[in-house]
């Protein structure tokens, strides 16, 4: 479980174009469940995954993730959190252009040493599930919207992560893409992953995978709605009513 | 450790992938970086070589030489003065020496015709015989005949049997040389007994006493000039040192622009590979992984570049005679007829070398991308 304790993140702080993407919040995400943040844009959505995922610091309050504070660790142990526990999905997916695909796989995975015959193994083995056997020697910018978004999966996967953070993932797809992806989004909740989703989109929100719905507005949370049919058991109600 | 090599093996690889990306930059670099490598080697390897064959020509030379000096002029030294030279306590074997100069206006070349000293064996000549440097060879294609023919000042025309040819150990004093026995050498250029010697060569048998023995004949023979091996070796060293001081100071100016350019180079690190950067550090590298990646990054960029630099420096130098540097650096030696250097390659210097070029780059383009590299991976979420 994440949990989030009065978190604020300040951007150019201190500086007269300092902007409060997200104010004072406390929201608890439970294991294994699919959440999805929503609101308009602007709202602080992707500036709260930054936090969550260990890629930026809060200007105050505290994150735990278990029973470790992992909003105080410095940096190095932070980027180690990071690589073991998240998974990400950008919303440009954020593929190394000039590489693979299966070497963009593999590129998570490098600080670990693990050696190199092993490693591309287990990256194969993830762009197969994902149907991109034929397509793994393709150069990142080569590859069509899908394809980029499955070798982003299969990215985010590489490391093993409990939870996996996706920022936007349908913004660019078309509808019988976003079923797919949903549908990835299904075999990874069944198979045990953390997931957190940003997402305007009404198609991913109705979704029956879903199991909770954080909505933001102006850096502040104004409503979490449990939905699946068998909502987490620790789920309580944080943040302010509607 | 196992973890730690492993990790390294990524980076690498990942790092020769980073550079074909960005093939055309990294050869403009590489072109520019070897460039000045090669001139910066060629300089050292021309200065040592020199070097070495000065000292190896100095090692055969006579510790003390004394020529007779007429209106300040270099004169024959007469018989009579070995004589008197002999009964100084402490000098040995002295003996009058037979060498001149010879212009050969065929090939316009000098040569030094010279008789071997008595004491030099190996290098003993028959009359009617003659043992030539390896140039002269070249020039005359004695090969071709096995005799050498040359027109005495008084142009009568003389035939030598080629006995054989000197080695290369250094080509530099040897090159030019024309051994003749005295009595050939002394028809040639039309001397008689009497009329003495070139100069008059003498050893000390203990080095200390040098100045000793130096002031002995400066009493005894008050008009002549005597030469100290010590002498000559100081006036090549400072011949050489002050030419090569040009050169390098030409050369450091290329080096300063050398690391402007790659300065340049490093701080202008474009906005893809500051994403690329932000997606590794997102995706969980650490900075010391993109640290360590740029390192590898610079250090097989100038491994190549030394490695070209130097290899093209040697070749430059020791097979195709220096042609770039020889006008500058040779001056000296415009008399002599083409010789070739033997090979002498420092250790050292090649150690200073890769430390001034690979430092100077490595800190250039570390600062950088220090700053890169520290940069919050949040940037490839905007
Ligand atoms: N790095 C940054 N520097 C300055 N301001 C920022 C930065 N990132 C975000 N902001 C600002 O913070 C606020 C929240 O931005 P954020 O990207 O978190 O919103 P969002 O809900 O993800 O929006 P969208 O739906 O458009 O992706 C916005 O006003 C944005 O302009
Ligand atoms: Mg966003």
């Amino acid at each position: 479980m994440i949990r989030l304790e009065r978190v604020t993140r300040i951007h150019n702080e201190g500086r007269p174009n300092a902007v409060t993407a997200v104010d004072d919040v406390s929201l608890e995400l439970p294991d294994r469940r699919v959440t999805v943040l929503r609101g308009p844009s602007g709202s602080g959505k992707t500036t709260l995954l930054t936090l969550v995922g260990c890629l930026a610091r809060p200007t105050r309050g505290r994150i735990w993730l278990d029973d470790e504070l992992i909003s105080a660790l410095p940096e190095r142990f932070m980027t180690e959190v990071r690589r073991r526990t998240f998974g990400f999905i950008f919303q440009r997916f954020n593929l190394v252009r000039g590489v693979s695909a299966l070497e963009n796989v593999m590129l998570p995975a490098y600080p670990a040493g693990e050696p190199h015959a092993a490693l591309k193994a287990r990256a194969q083995a993830l762009l197969e599930r994902f149907h991109l056997r034929d397509r793994m020697h393709e150069k990142a910018e080569l590859l069509s919207g899908g394809e980029a978004q499955r070798v982003a999966i299969a990215r985010a996967l590489i490391n093993d992560p409990a939870w996996i953070i996706a920022d936007e993932p349908t913004a660019s797809l078309d509808t019988s893409l976003v079923e797919r992806f949903l549908a990835e989004v299904r075999d990874l909740a069944k198979a045990g992953k953390s997931i957190i989703i940003t997402s305007h989109d009404p198609r991913v929100w109705q979704a029956d995978v879903v199991d909770r719905i954080v909505t933001m507005q102006d850096g502040r949370i104004v409503s979490v709605e449990d939905v699946g049919k068998a909502p987490a058991a620790a789920a309580g109600r944080e943040g302010s009513p509607p | 450790m196992r973890r730690w090599l492993g990790r390294q093996l990524h980076l690498v690889d990942f790092t020769l992938g980073a550079l074909m990306r960005r093939k055309g930059r990294n050869f403009m670099l590489l072109t520019v970086y070897t460039l000045v490598i090669f001139m910066l080697a060629s300089v050292m390897f021309l200065g040592s070589a020199l070097r070495h064959e000065a000292a190896t020509a100095l090692k055969g030379a006579p510790e003390v030489t004394v020529q007779n000096m007429v209106m300040g002029r270099h004169a024959l030294s007469p018989p009579e003065w070995v004589e008197r030279l002999s009964r100084i306590r402490g000098a040995r074997n002295v003996h009058g020496r037979l060498w001149g100069y010879f212009y050969d206006q065929a090939n316009g070349a000098n040569y030094t015709l010279m008789v071997p000293p008595p004491h030099a064996r190996d290098i003993a000549v028959r009359e009617g015989e003659t043992v030539i440097g390896a140039s002269v060879a070249r020039l005359r294609e004695v090969h071709r005949t096995g005799y050498l023919f040359l027109l005495s000042p008084a142009g009568k025309l003389f035939r030598l049997k080629v006995a054989r040819t000197l080695p290369h150990r250094s080509e530099l004093l040897s090159a030019d040389l024309v051994l003749l026995s005295e009595k050939d050498f002394r028809t040639f250029f039309n001397l008689k007994p009497r009329d003495g010697f070139t100069d008059i060569a003498l050893a000390v048998r203990n080095s200390n006493e040098v100045p000793t023995v130096v002031n002995k004949i400066t009493r005894i023979l008050p008009g002549a000039r005597v030469i100290t091996r010590e002498d000559v070796l100081r006036t090549y060293e400072n011949v050489f040192s002050w030419r090569e001081g040009i050169v390098l100071a030409m050369l450091a100016a290329a080096l300063v622009a050398f690391a402007i350019f790659a300065f340049d180079k490093a701080s202008g690190l474009s906005a893809e590979e500051r994403r690329e950067i932000g997606i590794l550090k997102a995706v969980g590298w650490e900075t010391s992984d993109i640290i360590a990646m740029k390192l590898w990054e610079g250090g097989i960029v100038s491994a190549f570049a030394l490695v070209f630099g130097v290899a093209a420096a040697y070749a430059h130098v020791f097979l195709l005679d220096a042609g770039l540097l020889a006008p500058v650096l040779k001056g000296w030696a415009v008399l002599y007829p083409d010789f070739s250097l033997t090979p002498v390659i420092d250790r050292m210097q090649l150690l200073t070398l890769a430390f001034v070029t690979v430092v100077p780059f490595t800190v250039a383009t570390l600062v950088p991308v220090w700053k890169a590299a520290i940069t919050d991976p949040d940037i490839v979420m905007r």
